[in-house]
């Protein structure tokens, strides 16, 4: 049982920091209808921005607080990952709107190449591992909880809030909600679309940076290609939540980190990504919209 | 009117000039932290930091400098252009098209029967190796993937993110069943085909009632589940390792390529060792291979079943209430893609003699899919164009060794090679969405065959 419990913790934590990946999928299918192929990178440089806002750092201030230092990096990661994620979609995905469906999903693919890629050759190929920054434990029982976790899946909770309460409560939230139900509509009855598709960028990106630098806090290591595997897990996330649905996505998110980590306990932790893969295939056979995601209506 | 041009032309000079400026501040932002410093580990080990300064202020101002050319230059004259062409009311379509334009099928395929030879004649036997391997056979590679996936996601319609797995399927069958059984290149070419087919039907089954982006991340997943099965089942794949010593083709079982058999190609006809001759019979055996791919491709457009597969594109809706069998049309698409991917997948193996799960990774099945947007979906002519510049250019840069004369010994091109290979990715989408063959010409058509513009064709909507 403590086994168990304890392998629940390991799978909300990486659950989470996959939830907050999957927002920024889910949101951007949702509003342009676009697989936004290259934010499984976003996510990775959010965690390099991290990690090199953290060398600067501990180089100049030997002592500075870890919640000072964890709140920088967060902040810069947030600045960084949005600016590219703006100008990604100026420049790549906006030409292209009205274009055919597989046009921008191509430039997604290309964006997503260029990235790793740039930063593959920018900050060299190795992997970049930096000194612990939480080291905290607590024991309940034979049950051992990490301040990290606590810590990740505490943000995720407070960043969920605020983000549910933007989409829901606020106008720019009710133009998002416009523009992915009509667009044409929203544009007609005075919703700046491109600003709002802009915007929604953005939120996806900031997203992306905090599971980027939570991932960096939690392993310890960058590397230029960490965008890939997390990148499709949480677009897996996304889809077995039910895309274009925010809280689909947190839940896609949460149960395939509990699978991998569960599977990995039980059975065998090299066919940990068969397994998730497998679910999601299984799934959308029984569910093909997903978990709670709204059945698509036809008009001839 | 002078002075309105004057005018005019200044305020593009000052609009050209405020956008550089934004341009550069946001190269400046962007880059910064990624550009402008450099993490790397010292000799303890440990992770450390320097400042670049000179770099980032050169990517600074070539953002500058390409946006103001851009905004001053380049966009007035192809929107003087532009309006040029509306003027003098000549459509593009309606153009007389020229001899080589005629011929440009002919011309090619001479080109490509004629390739090996004028290369060992131009750059001797051994020279050879280098363009009829790493241009010819790469290139020829991925003509055939591209035109394989182009039945699935050109034709019927389906977006297919995991095509690599029937490659893999096709050159792991070769390599299993001809180490263990020592069964022939000529008996298991085929055998690789069905089985990947075979495959592409499994996979077809579950996903069937998917739709679009549905179908395409299933089919990723089913790319990556062969992938993760193919390193993980090590008693039979030898995992990461991966199967080497895979035997060679031979020529129709008449002479080998083996070096120690005693019915060995060079030995029988008196040629000298060089392995530039199996290079060019393989090159032979990938363009029949290819050619036989389209030719399959252009005979079914004509069949049924290839005007059920575009019917299925246009509308499926539509096609179903016409009572075309979906279900049935989908599965042939996925498993005679899958088909002409296993046959390209057991030729892969029997040229490199070595096939691990590196080789099969989603990259793969990004960059094939990119081939067949880019030359334009359906037509088979832009696909191999796409190929020849994609994978030739990125080939090319191999090459390019009077770079380093340029840029100081220390610079290999071939690191900046999937970086350029993406930006042309984005390039060429943004400026052609359509591909580069935009035009298709209709399988159906009253009376005349006339050229549709691709805008009016959808595609790919699952």
């Amino acid at each position: 049982m403590e086994y168990f419990i304890q392998q629940l913790a390991n799978g909300l934590t990486l659950g989470s920091i996959y939830g907050l990946i999957a927002i920024g999928y889910t949101m951007v299918y949702g509003i342009i209808g676009m697989i936004n192929f290259a934010h499984g990178d976003i996510f990775m440089l959010g965690g390099f921005a991290a990690l090199i806002v953290f060398l600067i750092l501990t180089s100049f201030f030997a002592g500075i607080p870890v919640a000072l230092a964890l709140l920088a990096m967060l902040i810069v990661a947030m600045l960084m990952t949005s600016l590219w994620n703006w100008t990604i979609e100026r420049v790549a995905y906006r030409p292209l709107r009205g274009s055919f469906r597989l046009a921008p999903l191509i430039t997604a693919i290309g964006m997503s190449i260029v990235l790793s890629n740039f930063i593959q050759v920018t900050q060299g190929p190795r992997n970049k591992p930096i000194p612990a920054l939480v080291t905290d434990v607590y024991h309940f029982g034979a049950i051992t909880i990490s301040l990290k976790q606590i810590i990740i899946i505490a943000v995720t909770a407070v960043l969920l809030t605020i983000f549910w309460y933007i989409v829901n409560k606020t106008p720019l939230g009710r133009a998002q909600r416009a523009t992915e139900q009509d667009r044409k509509m929203a544009a007609l009855l005075g919703v700046d679309v491109d600003r709002t598709i802009s915007v929604t960028f953005v939120m996806g990106a900031a997203l992306a940076a905090v599971a980027g630098t939570m991932y960096l806090m939690y392993y310890g290591v960058a590397s230029f290609n960490d965008g890939f595997i997390p990148g499709v897990k949480a677009f897996t996330a996304a889809v077995l939540g039910g895309i274009g649905s925010l809280p689909g996505a947190v839940l896609g998110g949460l149960l395939i980190g509990l699978i991998e980590s569960l599977w990995s306990a039980y059975f065998t932790i090299a066919y940990k990504d068969v397994a998730t893969f497998a679910l999601l295939a299984f799934v959308l056979i029984f569910k093909p919209t997903g978990i709670l995601g709204r059945p698509e209506v036809e008009k001839v | 009117m002078s002075q309105a041009s004057v005018s005019e032309n200044t305020g593009v000079m000052g609009k050209a000039v405020k956008e550089a400026l934004f341009a550069g501040a946001m190269a400046f932002g962007l880059f910064l932290l990624y550009v402008g410093i450099e993490t790397y580990q010292n000799i303890n080990n440990q992770l450390v930091w320097r400042t670049r300064w000179g770099l980032l202020a050169t990517f600074v101002v070539i953002a500058a400098v390409s946006r103001f050319a851009v905004v001053a230059f380049i966009k007035p004259h192809l929107d003087r252009r532009k309006l040029a062409k509306a003027k003098s009311g000549v459509l593009e379509i309606s153009e007389e098209k020229g001899f080589f334009h005629k011929h440009f099928l002919k011309i090619a395929l001479v080109a490509l029967l004629v390739y090996p030879i004028a290369s060992v004649m131009l750059a001797g036997t051994q020279g050879s190796l280098k363009y009829v391997d790493n241009f010819g056979i790469q290139i020829l590679i991925y003509v055939m993937l591209a035109w394989g996936l182009n039945i699935v996601v050109g034709l019927a319609g389906l977006l297919d993110l995991g095509y690599v797995a029937f490659y893999a399927v096709g050159a792991y069958s070769y390599a299993l069943l001809s180490e263990h059984f020592g069964l022939s290149f000529w008996l298991l070419l085929p055998l690789a085909g069905i089985l990947a087919a075979f495959w592409g039907i499994i996979l077809g089954f579950p996903v069937l009632r998917l739709r679009g982006d549905y179908l395409a991340i299933v089919t990723l997943a089913f790319g990556e589940i062969i992938r993760l099965v193919l390193i993980n089942w090590t008693d039979v794949t030898k995992g990461t390792f991966g199967i080497s010593g895979i035997p060679k083709a031979s020529f129709f079982g008449i002479w080998s390529f083996d070096v120690g058999a005693p019915n060995n190609f060079t030995k029988a006809w008196g040629l000298s060792m060089s392995s530039a001759y199996y290079k060019i019979f393989l090159f032979y055996l990938i363009l029949a291979l290819c050619m036989l791919t389209a030719y399959v491709t252009i005979k079914l457009r004509r069949m049924p079943i290839g005007r059920a597969w575009e019917a299925l594109r246009e509308d499926e809706i539509a096609c179903r209430s016409l009572g075309i069998n979906t279900v049935t049309t989908k599965l042939t698409a996925f498993a005679i893609g899958a088909m002409f991917g296993g046959f390209a997948g057991a030729f892969f193996a029997t040229r490199q003699g070595f096939v691990s799960p590196e080789s099969f990774v989603f990259l793969e099945s990004a960059v094939i899919l990119a081939i067949v947007v880019l030359g334009g979906m359906g037509s088979l002519t832009g696909i191999a164009i796409a190929a020849v510049v994609m994978v030739g250019g990125t080939e090319l840069l191999r090459e390019m060794e009077f770079l380093k004369h340029v840029f100081g010994p220390d610079f290999t091109p071939e690191l900046y090679r999937m970086l350029l290979f993406g930006l042309a990715m984005i390039i060429v989408m943004v400026f052609k969405p359509r591909g580069f063959v935009g035009s298709r010409e209709p399988t159906a058509f009253l009376k005349q065959r006339k050229a549709v513009s691709g805008s009016f064709t959808k595609e790919g909507h699952g």
